[in-house]
Parts: C-alpha cells; sequence; structure tokens
C-alpha cells in the first residue's frame, strides 16, 4: 500500500517548461503546491562545454525516466514499428528541456488560432486538407497576448518587436500581431555571415529580423548575459544565462513558501476517487510507493507523457484511462515538421565555431498565412531561420556536397578547408492534425516497471510535403543571394517519427464529445484535472512551441487561482 | 526535430534541423555514392604509412580497456586510412582515435562492442579471403579498396551489412579525432587543429568573435575539463545517441 502524504492544494505533475511556470502564479496566488519531478536538480557544474556528452551522448541527467519510455513509431496503422530509439530528446530534471532547449521564444502568428475560418473566409473551405481534424481555438490571438507578454517578462526574453500596438518597426518582424510593449532586452548580437545573410534577405525583398530567445542578451533578474560559448544546442547554461525555468519561474514560486520540489518522483497513475473525481497521483522513489493527495491535478509532462499517464490511468469511472469517455486522448497528434532543411556551402568561413542556435536572422514572408495562397495548393508556410551553431564532431560529419568522398585524403582535404564554411537553415513549418495520425499505447514494448509506452502512428501528408518543397526554395533563394557555391536538400515527408516539438493528443476546445479539455486546459469530464504543454494545442503554426505552452500554463493557472473554491469544491 | 536512431538517420538519410543532423544525413546517404573518384596516389599513401608507424613506435603503450592488441591494430589501420596522415597533417592514428574507441566501449560505447568484435574479426577476414593478405599487412591503397566493399556493403562474411559496420567505425572515429581530448582522442589537439577550431571557451567576447572573422583567434587548447569549474563525474554516465540533434 503507497505512503499517503499529507493534503495539498495543486499537484503538478512534471517541472519543465509548463509546469515550472504554473507553480509561480499558483504560489503567489496563496495556493499549496506540490511539484513532482522525475528527475533531479542540477546546477551550473554539471553543464560543462563538451559536444560529445552533450549532443553525441545525451545529457547529464542522473535519472533516465524519459529515455525508459521512448515511444515505439511507425508512418501508419499498416507498416510495422520502426526500431525504437535509445535516447529521448527530453531530460528529467528540474527545469526540464527548457534546461537544454534552444531557448528560441515566439508567439504564435493571429492566423494559426482561425487556421479554418481564415482560410475558408479567404481562400474558400475547399483549401483545408482532405482528412485534416484542423480546426480553429477557442479564442484568438488577443486572448492569449497579455499571457505572452507576462511570461516574456517573468522569464526574460530577449528580441526585436516588430509591431507595437500596430505601429510596424523594420527592424523587428513585420508580420507579427500587435505586442502591447517590446522584449524585456534587447535581441542576442548577430555574427558578421548572419548580418551578410540579412543584407541577402534584404536584397531579395524579405524582411530579415533577430528572432526572439529566452537567453539574457544582457543581465536581467540579476542573472548574467550569454557568453555565446557555442554549446547551448542540447547543453546547459554555465552562467544561468538561459531562462529556463529552474533559474526564473521555479526559484521565485519556492521563495513564496508555497512551492514544494518533489524531485525524484516518478508517477505513475493519477487516482480517482468513488465520484470520478481526481483525488490525487500515485508516485514511485526507489521502488517506494506513495500517493499525494491534492485537490487539483496538473498533468505537466511532454505530450508523450502526457497522454500515456492519462491512458494509464484506468479507473472504474474511466475504464478506457483518465479523461478518455469519449476517446479522444491520443488523437489530433502532429508533431512539427521541421525536416527538410536546406544545407549551403560558401566560398569562406562562416566563424560560427561559437554563437547559439538563437543567435540569428529569421525570415517570416513565407511563414503561415503571411503571402497569398490563392495560386498555391497548399496552406500555411514555414518560418526560416538562419543561425550560428558549429561544434567539432559535427562539422566534421557536415556534407561534402557532392565534392569529396566521405574519407580519406581527399576528405581530409575537404574538411580542413570546408568545416567552417557550411550553414544549415531551419525551417519550421505549419503542421496540421489528420484523422489517421494518433498516439495509443503500444501493445508489446513495455517500460522497466511493466507499463506500456507510448506508440506513436503518424506521417506527413501531402499539405506539409508541399509546404516544404516550397519553403525550401526560397531558402535556397535566399542562400544564393547570398553567394553559397552549392545547396542540398533534406528529404520532405515521411513518417513523423518521435519530435522535440510533439502536439496534440489531449487537444482543447469547447465540446466535450471531441475534446479532453476546455478552453482553460481543464478536463471536460475530469475538472479538477488540467493539462499543461502542446498536448493541448491544436495547430503549431510555423514558430517554435515553448513561450506559446508557457502562456497557456500561465493563464491555465491564473484561471485555477481565481476560480479556486469552484474548481476545488468540486470533489465535496 | 524528429528523434531517430543514427541508423534510421543513415538509412533513410532524413534531414534535421541543426546544421550537424542534416550534414550528417546528406553525408551518410550519399557516402557510398561518392566512392573515391580520386583516391590518394599510392605513393602519398605510403609515406602517410611510415608517418603513422613512426608515431606509433614512439607513442607510449597503454593497457587496452576493451580490445585485443590484434583488435587494435587492425582498428588503428582501419582509422589510419579513414583520416590518413597526409600532406594535411597528422591524422586519427595521432589523435588516437583507436584508443577513443577501445576505451569507449568499456563505457558509453559498450552495446556496441560485440559489433567491433565481430567486424574486425570478419573485416580481416575478408582482406585476407579477397586480397590474399591480413588487413594490417596489404599495401594502403589496398587497404582503402578492402574499406570501400565495406563501405558499400560487397564486403562478404560480415553480420549483417558490412556497410553498417562501416558507419559504425566512421562515426567513432570522428569522435574520436574532434572529440574532447578528455575522452582520450583528439591527442594534442590534432583533430581541433586540423578543421581550425579554435577550442572550447567559457565567454566568447564580442572582439573574440571579430578576431575570428578576421582569421586571428588563435586556439587555446583546451578541453572542457580544464576549465575547473565543471563536474567531470556525469561525463560517462550517459549511452550514446549517435548523433548530434536538436534540443
Amino acid at each position: 500500500m503507497a505512503n499517503r502524504l499529507k493534503d495539498t492544494d495543486v499537484v503538478i505533475v512534471g517541472l519543465g517548461a509548463a509546469g515550472g511556470v504554473a507553480a509561480l502564479p499558483l504560489a503567489q496566488a496563496g495556493i499549496e503546491v506540490v511539484g513532482l519531478e522525475a528527475g533531479t536538480w542540477l546546477t551550473r557544474k554539471d553543464f560543462a562545454p563538451d559536444e560529445l556528452r552533450n549532443n553525441v551522448r545525451g545529457w547529464p541527467q542522473s535519472v533516465q525516466k524519459a529515455n525508459q519510455e521512448i515511444p515505439t513509431s511507425r508512418p501508419n496503422a499498416s507498416s510495422p514499428t520502426a526500431p525504437r530509439g535509445t535516447v529521448h530528446p527530453m531530460q528529467n530534471s528540474v527545469g526540464g528541456t527548457t534546461l537544454h532547449y534552444w531557448g528560441q521564444s515566439w508567439r504564435l502568428n493571429p492566423w494559426d488560432f482561425k487556421v479554418v475560418s481564415e482560410t475558408t473566409r479567404r481562400y474558400g473551405a475547399s483549401r483545408i486538407p482532405k482528412g485534416s481534424t484542423v480546426e480553429d481555438w477557442p479564442f484568438d490571438y488577443d486572448e492569449l497576448e497579455a499571457y505572452y507578454d507576462k511570461v516574456e517578462y517573468e522569464v526574460g526574453v530577449s528580441g526585436q518587436a516588430g509591431n507595437v500596438d500596430g505601429r510596424i518597426d523594420p527592424r523587428g518582424n513585420p508580420f507579427e500581431a500587435p505586442r502591447r510593449r517590446g522584449y524585456p532586452m534587447p535581441p542576442l548580437r548577430w555574427t558578421e555571415f548572419i548580418e551578410k545573410m540579412a543584407g541577402s534577405a534584404k536584397s531579395l525583398g524579405f524582411h530579415p529580423f533577430p528572432g526572439p530567445a529566452a537567453v539574457n542578451s544582457r543581465s536581467y533578474q540579476n542573472r548574467s548575459p550569454c557568453m555565446y560559448h557555442g554549446f547551448c544546442n542540447r547543453g546547459g547554461c554555465h552562467v544561468d544565462a538561459k531562462n529556463s525555468t529552474m533559474v526564473t519561474t521555479i526559484p521565485r514560486a519556492q521563495a513564496t513558501g508555497r512551492l514544494k520540489v518533489v524531485t525524484r518522483a516518478h508517477v505513475t497513475t493519477i487516482e480517482v476517487d468513488a465520484n470520478g473525481q481526481v483525488a490525487g497521483v500515485n508516485y514511485l522513489t526507489d521502488g517506494v510507493e506513495y500517493f499525494q493527495p491534492a485537490k487539483v491535478v496538473l498533468v505537466a509532462g511532454y505530450t508523450y507523457e502526457n497522454v500515456r499517464l492519462l491512458l494509464l490511468s484506468k479507473s472504474k469511472a474511466f475504464p478506457n484511462g483518465l479523461s478518455n469517455n469519449h476517446g479522444q486522448v491520443g488523437r489530433h497528434y502532429f508533431s512539427h515538421n521541421m525536416l527538410a532543411g536546406v544545407s549551403a556551402l560558401f566560398r569562406s568561413n562562416t566563424s560560427s565555431w561559437y554563437g547559439l542556435p538563437a543567435q540569428g536572422v529569421a525570415v517570416d514572408d513565407w511563414a503561415d498565412d503571411n503571402f497569398d495562397h490563392s495560386g498555391l495548393d497548399f496552406i500555411g508556410g514555414g518560418n526560416l531561420w538562419v543561425y550560428s551553431d558549429r561544434r567539432p564532431i559535427g562539422a566534421a560529419g557536415m556534407s561534402t556536397f557532392g565534392r569529396a568522398p566521405a574519407w580519406g585524403s581527399a576528405w581530409k582535404a575537404f574538411i580542413k578547408e570546408n568545416a567552417d564554411r557550411s550553414n544549415t537553415a531551419y525551417i519550421q513549418k505549419t503542421t496540421l492534425p489528420y484523422e489517421d495520425n494518433y498516439i495509443d499505447l503500444d501493445p508489446v514494448v513495455k517500460d522497466p516497471l511493466g507499463f506500456p509506452v507510448c506508440r506513436v502512428t503518424a506521417e506527413f501528408k501531402e499539405n506539409e510535403r508541399r509546404v516544404s518543397l516550397f519553403t525550401q526554395g526560397k531558402m535556397e533563394q535566399w542562400y544564393r543571394e547570398a553567394g553559397a557555391v552549392a545547396i542540398q536538400r533534406a528529404p520532405v515527408g515521411g513518417a513523423m517519427g518521435i519530435s522535440t516539438h510533439a502536439y496534440g493528443g489531449t487537444r482543447m476546445g469547447d465540446n466535450p464529445a471531441t475534446h479532453v479539455v476546455d478552453r482553460w486546459g481543464l478536463s471536460h469530464e475530469a475538472p479538477n484535472l488540467g493539462v499543461l504543454g502542446a498536448s493541448t494545442m491544436g495547430t503549431s503554426g510555423a514558430h517554435n512551441p515553448t513561450l506559446t505552452v508557457q502562456a497557456l500554463a500561465w493563464r491555465t493557472a491564473e484561471h485555477l487561482a481565481k476560480n479556486w473554491n469552484r474548481i476545488s469544491n468540486r470533489r465535496s | 526535430m524528429t528523434f531517430i536512431s543514427r541508423r534510421d538517420l543513415l538509412k533513410s538519410a532524413v534531414g534535421a534541423v541543426a546544421a550537424v543532423p542534416v550534414a550528417r544525413a546528406f553525408e551518410a546517404s550519399d557516402g557510398a555514392a561518392i566512392v573515391s573518384p580520386e583516391r590518394s596516389a599510392e605513393s602519398l599513401a605510403l609515406r602517410d604509412e611510415s608517418m603513422a608507424r613512426a608515431f606509433q613506435a614512439s607513442g607510449t603503450p597503454e593497457a587496452l580497456e576493451s580490445l585485443s592488441a590484434h583488435e587494435m591494430d587492425v582498428l588503428d589501420a582501419i582509422v589510419g586510412r579513414l583520416i590518413p596522415t597526409d600532406a594535411n597533417g597528422p591524422g586519427a592514428v595521432e589523435a588516437g582515435a583507436a584508443r577513443y574507441i577501445d576505451r569507449a566501449l568499456a563505457g558509453a560505447l559498450s552495446p556496441t562492442r560485440e559489433a567491433y568484435r565481430s567486424g574486425l574479426a570478419a573485416l580481416d577476414r575478408y582482406a585476407q579471403s579477397s586480397r590474399g593478405k591480413t588487413f594490417k599487412e596489404l599495401s594502403p591503397t589496398d587497404q582503402d579498396s578492402v574499406l570501400i566493399d565495406v563501405e558499400t556493403g560487397a564486403a562478404t562474411g560480415f553480420t549483417g551489412s558490412s556497410a553498417a559496420f562501416f558507419a559504425m567505425v566512421l562515426n567513432h572515429t570522428h569522435q574520436g579525432t574532434f572529440g574532447d581530448p578528455y575522452y582520450g582522442g583528439n591527442r594534442d589537439f590534432v583533430g581541433w587543429d586540423l578543421i581550425g577550431y579554435p577550442g572550447v571557451r567559457t565567454m566568447v567576447s564580442p572582439t573574440d568573435q571579430k578576431t575570428l572573422e578576421a582569421h586571428q583567434l588563435k586556439s587555446n587548447h583546451k578541453s572542457a575539463y580544464d576549465y575547473g569549474s565543471f563536474t567531470k563525474s556525469s561525463a560517462r554516465l550517459s549511452a550514446d545517441a549517435g548523433g548530434d540533434r536538436q534540443a
């Protein structure tokens, strides 16, 4: 029998990007919070600038929960399951993956909230791709703007505003939605190569601008500015200049005295009482079982973890998994179409050995619905992102662009000359959910505790392939303008596999029959259960999800605090 | 990006987002197709070999951690052809790439230990059956032609495809030549000097960046762990993920 712990108001499962943010407004509102984290605390000492460890072998995490739960995957239901990977992209530690992520902190475009109605209005309903289950969000960009602003200042985001209250600033993104004020910090610095790329974009009539980053461009909240040392990609920050929740919202929530952080807590199931209300969570620490009772449970793991925890939490009231009496958990799954990059070779060094992947130049002219799709055969688009990020082992693995073999003296001569002369653009593209892309539990593969892992059944469809080809063309044009002597495009389409940008599975919306959570992120079927993270999002847009996830988490937490008596008393 | 194993990456060459994985994917997919239109001339190869032997003779022997002395000899001969010692300077032999692999096979790379045992033996058998000598006894030119067979999957006698063995060894040779010297490879920073990487720094000022852009930034020849502030204990914890991927 599990050890029953002292009751608390809210238990948050996972103190990463979302849970680490939600803890703060709750604690500030006087609500007692227990934060259960499977991992441990890490410190700046753990963040060595070590490419082998960080980029080749994984991370310095001491707890391997995510690695033991790697989902299986297959492109569609009639395909065999692909060989399973050995390392999960997500981190188990306080702060979660915000410790080693790139830190790109984008707002979504207003179109992303209204894909169906805006596409229908502008091009006609027939332009919604066949088989897609895309729908409008239950609210629009304006509803989320205040929370974007809140998180940008609480966490700390550097960037250049392009649209403050409708006033366009050509230094920023002219396509961005109106924001109430600029970023709390100026953008990260540019290198000579990034400047050159920005100049070439302008020559083409594009609108280049520095991307937003949750990385300090100057001292912020008494933490250091960025050192540009080149190990930010999958590395933690040795000077706390990357604004993970570990160094921002979590310590602030702890300072209120109302957030109790429990590390090494591996949550196995959510408990439901006789009335069908959520009663708390069961977790394991070193093999010992605990039950943490709570008035409200917020599930805040990664998309795969959120879906899996609900599906594994079966009870009399929820025989098919918690909040799954309408069979919606795991549906409307998709992962960001960020494959199909473009690589370029230049005649001279790009001096990219230092810097970070959030330091770069973006072009949004071809993102989302920022351009006319009347004569095109797809909807959506891509954000073109050129950045500074290179390390030696990675450099040695660069493409030889057909100019040299892969080894031997000719390769050595090639790499000696060209190791610092390539660049690969990252094109983040609109991706839609489809009827036959989903997550369920694998019928065979289990974690070491004996619980099934997730199975991802998902592939990119025709709309995604067309967006890829179109945006690759624009990227190639940009590289050519900048003097690239060779270009290579990565393949488009195929299986979605396992992703660092996984969305859906607990989609939010107003209909209890088709949405797992309501517009506030609370379960329709078990209203004292909330879900935080991209698993609630129905569209991806053409930008990284983390800032949106954090804005949504703040919004859910604030709603919960404002309606505490009503929501927390549902049980009695 | 989509998470995939190195093996998948090699097979499907699905691209990625960070510079590195896309590049690797391209390389992997193209590797077989671009097999050497211009291998180094035999004379150059012979010179490479004599330079490498001279280095080995002067090197201090260290106890092996995983491989037998014979396996180590074969592996050292392979890495010496993958990144040869030549007019462009020291290669994988001087970097100690084989030594790196031997050490890693006792730790992070231990899941591939059996693949090395069987692969190295198969390669030697294939050299013997197809070229009449053990791999180490062959001339550099013949060693290269054996390696091309292994790379393209044409070599027989391997468990599975010889191409998978080749890709694994090439990947680990890169790690042992261009990885942090803390792990036993990249001796005297020969790998980093080859590609012009100016060394691990904990701070890169605007002036440092401008100096780099002016081709004036000198290498500091520092390992991550020359900075005393970092914990070393965690460096051996993690399992091999097989590639550089986006966070």
